[in-house]
């Protein structure tokens, strides 16, 4: 049955997706107070509260640090620090993909009675995992003062990288959340594919471990997104190739997110 | 002025039920085909509201009146953007205060404080406008040292006092209102009441979803009459009241 909407044309769509997600942004004071709840809410009435995070991550990287190091014989001077980056950036990108999906499904009474922009819910997932990202980048100080590896001028690249991954968790973030709301399969298909991603993509292990088949490396679109924040907090600059495909994803994500989100936004309400 | 047009709004609410809402029935349908994919499509849909085309002035009172299941919250959402129409247009000008189960949406591990933070927030105030009023709400509640309290410690009738005093403090210029505000004990009930007039006369248009007659013979200087998501009889209370009880 075609809506005065669905018959709109794309130009209308877009706009529609655009002026939701500018109205979204807008109201930074809910969504950042609504994701700032989140990790306060999880670790209300423990002693050491949102430190958790960080304290979980540093004795998982600690303990498999040392196993690995040994396993895959090297320096621990030279591991570690590659390990501890690669677990918190992926924490950073596995979290936003997981939580999105209940980005929309999670809020649904609220949905329901206020009328309120739908990217909100998704920029509160993001900020979530800003701030859970931040509590992690304690580690990483730590590490590189432990080991006396001072990054260079590289560093600044974390800026663009930082920014490209917050943009596709944004429109990774509408497909999950609007998707999950109508095909409940999606949250466990994700967190499965979530999963197999993390031993494919080179977080524990090097690159140059896998050197016979580097296809499995570099035709992974995560491997790219990790280095994009790993590399310059280790002190290198991405290659050209980790930039292009991350931007090329990036360009088409949002192109594709605004059509879809344009297009389905108005059936959102309905789905829940 | 505030102001609400409804042009053949008709809404089809689509049921997922378990197996129409997973993902394997939609593959299985594409890859499989013929009998069973046609099944496995098929969709059961309620048709909740049915070419509805109303206009709704500044200074109108609007009462729905119909039987259970006859659209009366489906219409309010509508009103509300909630629910965008299947079918037809809806224009609404002016800033809409719904409110309609007190409480649903209210975080239960977060403080009443907290609360009075999040619904202002989602309602589009600044914290700065937010704290400017949380003082005159907590007054309102009456609920003192508890608003420092996780809102699961609340009783149904402490929850119905918060959850009212946040919705009524911003100014509405289109209030929507459903049944459900009854919860609290008797001293608040002539309180809310006092406060819901006020609250009503502020307004430039009300819409009020309700069973009880009298409510809205008090409230109300129009009346819709709904049944199965069409619109029967529209215009003063006593005409749609006279066919409404004579069909009840």
């Amino acid at each position: 049955m075609p809506s005065h909407d669905l018959l709109a044309g794309p130009g209308k769509r877009v706009a529609t997706a655009l002026g939701d997600a500018a109205t979204g942004m807008a109201m930074w004071e809910l969504w950042s107070t609504l994701g700032w709840n989140d990790i306060h809410q999880r670790y209300r009435r423990s002693l050491l509260g949102p430190f958790w995070i960080t304290l979980s991550m540093g004795v998982m990287i600690a303990t498999i640090g040392f196993v690995y190091a040994e396993l895959f014989r090297q320096a621990m001077f030279d591991y570690l620090p590659y390990l501890t980056l690669g677990f918190i950036v992926w924490a950073l990108i596995s979290g936003i993909m997981q939580d999105s999906c209940t980005a929309f499904t999670g809020s649904e009474g609220i949905i329901r009675q206020v009328r309120a922009p739908y990217s909100v819910h998704i920029f509160r997932v993001l900020w979530r995992h800003v701030l859970i990202f931040a509590h992690n980048l304690v580690i990483y100080v730590v590490v590189m003062l432990l080991f006396g590896v001072r990054p260079d001028g590289a560093l600044l690249l974390v800026v663009p990288g930082f920014a490209l991954i917050c943009l596709n968790g944004a429109w990774v973030g509408i497909f999950l959340a609007a998707l999950n709301a109508r095909f409940r399969d999606l949250q466990p298909l994700v967190s499965n594919v979530i999963q197999i991603f993390f031993y494919v993509t080179p977080i524990i292990w090097r690159p140059q471990q896998l050197a016979e088949h580097p296809a499995i490396v570099y035709l992974n679109p995560l491997y790219h997104f990790v280095a994009l924040l790993r590399m310059p907090l280790l002190g290198a600059a991405p290659p050209a190739a980790t930039w292009v495909v991350t931007i090329t994803i990036t360009g088409f994500g949002l192109v594709a997110a605004g059509f879809f989100f344009g297009r389905y936004r108005g059936r959102i309400a309905y789905w829940l | 002025m505030a102001k609400i047009r409804l042009d053949g709004v008709s809404v089809t609410f689509p049921i997922y039920h378990a197996s129409s809402r997973s993902l394997r029935k939609q593959v299985l349908a594409v890859s499989t085909g013929g009998r069973i994919g046609a099944d496995a499509r098929h969709q059961v849909s309620i048709q909740a509201l049915d070419d509805i085309s109303l206009t709704i002035e500044h200074g109108d009172r609007l009462g729905l009146v119909g039987h259970n299941g006859a659209g009366k919250s489906t219409l309010l959402r509508v009103m509300a953007g909630i629910y965008e129409p299947t079918r037809g247009a809806v224009t609404i000008d002016g800033r809409v205060v719904p409110i309609f189960d007190l409480g649903v949406g209210m975080d239960p591990e977060a403080s009443g404080y907290e609360n009075i933070q999040f619904r202002g927030l989602y309602c589009g105030l600044t914290r700065a406008q937010i704290r400017a009023k949380t003082e005159e709400i907590a007054e309102f509640t009456e609920l003192g040292t508890f608003l420092d309290m996780p809102l699961r410690t609340y009783s149904a009738g402490m929850h119905a006092r918060l959850a009212f005093a946040i919705s009524t403090c911003i100014e509405p210029e289109i209030l929507l209102l459903d049944e459900s505000i009854g919860a609290g004990d008797a001293a608040f009930l002539v309180k809310a009441k006092r406060r819901l007039e006020e609250f009503i006369a502020q307004a430039g248009i009300l819409v009020l979803a309700t069973h009880s007659e009298n409510m809205i013979r008090e409230l109300c200087n129009k009346a819709i009459l709904l049944e199965h998501g069409r619109g029967l009889v529209a215009g003063p209370t006593d005409e749609v009241f006279a066919r409404y009880n004579r069909s009840a």
